[in-house]
C-alpha cells in the first residue's frame, strides 16, 4: 500500500490522481498506524516551511516519519516535502526539518542573478552530477524538463544530490540518501516524465 | 535554463468548449477533457480553462470537467472566469486546478489577491488583465473587456503583484483577434514594471509571432493563445520545433 501523508498542507488531488494513473491506489492519511503499514510514503507539501514543519510536529508525524525512515521504508518528498527532509531551512527565519538528509534549505535570492525571477516557475531541464543516473531517475534522459515552482532550494547536500537544474545557479532538483528521496519539482505536474518517476519510485525496491 | 511556455486557452461554457475546434482525430471536438489530452500530447506546457458560464448549473458542470481533466492530464492547469471570492478559489483548487486567475473579481475587490496569496501562496494566484489603449494610456478593462475601469494598467498590475499575484497574464484588447502579432509595446511596459512571470496573450496569428515575442522581450515567460491552436493554424509540435531552431529554449 502506498500512502500519501496528510498533515493538512497543500492540495493532494493531483498527486493522488497521478498515482492512480500509474496503477496505484494511494491512501491519503495522517493516521500513524496506516502510515506504519504502508509500503511506501509520499511526503507532499506546498507553502511555508515553518507552517509545514510545525504541523508535522503538532501531529507527531515527524517522529513517525523518522522511525519509518530508520526502518528502511522508502519515502519520497515532493517540493516542500523534499525540503522538509533536510536538517534546517532558512526560509524567513531558521527552522528545523526532519533531519533525514544532511543539508539545509536557503533562499535563491542573492544566489541567482538579480534579473532572474523568483519564484523559479516553469519547465526546466534535469542534469545528473557526473552523468550518474540514480535508479529513481532511470529512464529519464538527462536534459528532460520537469515542472518547478519554488523560491528556496537545498544546499550543502552534495552527497545526496542526484539531479540539478540550471537557473542562474546550479539548483538541487532531486536528492536521495538510501531509502529517503525527494524531488524539488512536481512529478505529478511534469507530464509523462513525472509519471515515470512516480512509477519507478512506487514499483522499485529501495 | 528555464524554457518558454506555450499555453493553449480553452473557453468552457456549460461544460463544453466554445468556438468549435477543428481537429482530425478527436471524437468530440467540444469536450474539454479530450482537447486537454490532445494538447498535452502535443507538447503544451500548461493549460488554461476559462469558465464563461453564468449559471450555477454551468458552474457545477465546469468543476466536473475540471476534475475529469485533472485526473487525466498531468501538466499545470490554470482556471479563470467567475473567480470573485476565496470560496471560488477553494472550489476550483479542490477539483485539481494548480493556479487560479482573477480579473474582474480583483478589480471589484483587490484584497482578494492578498487573501488568496496568504491562504494558497502567490504561486497559485494569477492576475489576468485585459488592457486597451485609451487616449495614449494603457487602460484596464473589466467584464471580459466590456467596461473601461479608468485605471492605468501598469500601475494596476504593479499593485496586484505587490498584493501577492505570482504571475500576470497580459491580454491586449488592441491586438486580440487581429492575428498580427503580440502587443510588444504593452508587454514591454509590463515586463519593466514587475518581477513575476509575464504571460503574453492576444494577437498570435503565426509561428513568427511567438519567435518575435520571445526574441524581442526576453522577460516574457509564456505565450498564450486560443483560436490559432484550436483551428490548427499553429500546431504546437511544429511551433516548438521552429522556436528551437530560432534558438529559443522550449521543452
Amino acid at each position: 500500500m502506498i500512502a500519501v501523508i496528510d498533515y493538512g498542507v497543500g492540495n493532494l488531488f493531483s498527486l493522488c490522481r497521478s498515482l492512480e494513473a500509474i496503477g496505484q491506489q494511494p491512501v491519503v492519511t495522517g493516521d500513524p498506524a496506516l502510515l506504519r503499514q504502508a509500503d511506501k510514503l509520499f511526503l507532499p507539501g506546498v507553502g511555508a516551511f515553518a507552517d509545514a514543519a510545525d504541523k508535522l510536529r503538532q501531529t507527531g508525524l515527524d517522529e513517525v516519519i523518522r522511525q519509518e525512515a530508520a526502518q528502511g521504508k522508502p519515502i519520497l518528498g515532493i517540493c516542500l516535502g523534499m525540503q522538509l527532509l533536510f536538517e534546517e531551512s532558512l526560509e524567513f527565519g531558521a527552522w528545523k526539518g526532519l533531519g533525514l538528509i544532511p543539508g539545509k534549505v536557503v533562499p535563491m535570492e542573492g544566489v541567482i542573478p538579480a534579473d532572474y525571477k523568483i519564484p523559479h516557475i516553469g519547465w526546466n531541464a534535469l542534469h545528473y552530477p557526473q552523468g550518474k543516473v540514480h535508479p529513481l531517475l532511470a529512464g529519464v534522459p538527462e536534459g528532460e524538463c520537469v515542472y518547478f515552482v519554488h523560491s528556496f532550494y537545498a544546499t550543502d547536500c552534495a552527497d545526496a544530490v542526484i539531479a540539478t537544474t540550471e537557473y542562474g545557479a546550479e539548483l538541487t532538483a532531486a536528492v536521495a540518501k538510501g531509502n529517503v528521496m525527494g524531488c524539488q519539482f512536481h512529478p505529478e505536474k511534469s507530464g509523462d516524465v513525472g509519471l515515470s518517476i512516480l512509477k519507478t519510485f512506487c514499483e522499485g525496491s529501495w | 535554463m528555464i524554457t518558454k511556455r506555450i499555453i493553449p486557452c480553452l473557453d468552457v461554457k456549460d461544460g463544453r468548449v466554445v468556438k468549435g475546434v477543428n481537429f482530425a482525430g478527436l471524437s468530440d471536438v467540444s469536450s474539454p477533457v479530450e482537447l486537454a489530452e490532445y494538447y498535452t500530447k502535443s507538447g503544451a506546457d500548461e493549460l488554461v480553462f476559462y469558465d464563461i458560464t453564468a449559471s450555477a448549473e454551468g458552474r457545477s458542470l465546469f468543476t466536473d470537467i475540471l476534475r475529469q481533466t485533472a485526473s487525466r492530464v498531468f501538466i499545470p492547469l490554470t482556471v479563470g472566469g467567475g473567480i470573485n471570492t476565496l470560496e471560488d478559489f477553494d472550489r476550483v483548487l479542490k477539483c485539481g486546478a494548480d493556479k487560479v486567475s482573477v480579473n474582474s473579481g480583483a478589480i471589484r475587490n483587490p484584497d482578494l489577491i492578498r487573501q488568496a496569496a496568504l491562504r494558497y501562496g502567490s504561486q497559485c494566484v494569477v492576475l489576468s488583465a485585459d488592457v486597451k489603449r485609451v487616449d495614449g494610456q494603457f487602460r484596464v478593462y473589466a467584464r471580459g473587456g466590456r467596461d473601461d475601469t479608468g485605471m492605468e494598467a501598469i500601475a494596476w498590475i504593479k499593485r496586484c503583484v505587490d498584493l501577492g499575484a505570482g504571475e500576470v497574464v497580459v491580454n491586449s484588447i488592441d491586438t486580440d483577434g487581429v492575428k498580427g502579432g503580440f502587443d510588444l509595446e504593452m508587454l514591454s511596459a509590463v515586463c519593466d514594471a514587475v518581477k513575476v512571470p509575464v504571460i503574453a496573450s492576444g494577437g498570435a496569428g503565426k509561428t513568427e509571432d511567438f519567435v518575435e515575442l520571445f526574441h524581442t522581450l526576453p522577460g516574457v515567460d509564456a505565450g498564450l493563445a486560443a483560436s490559432v491552436f484550436h483551428f490548427g493554424e499553429i500546431q504546437i509540435p511544429q511551433l516548438k520545433q521552429d522556436l528551437r531552431a530560432q534558438g529559443i529554449l522550449v521543452r
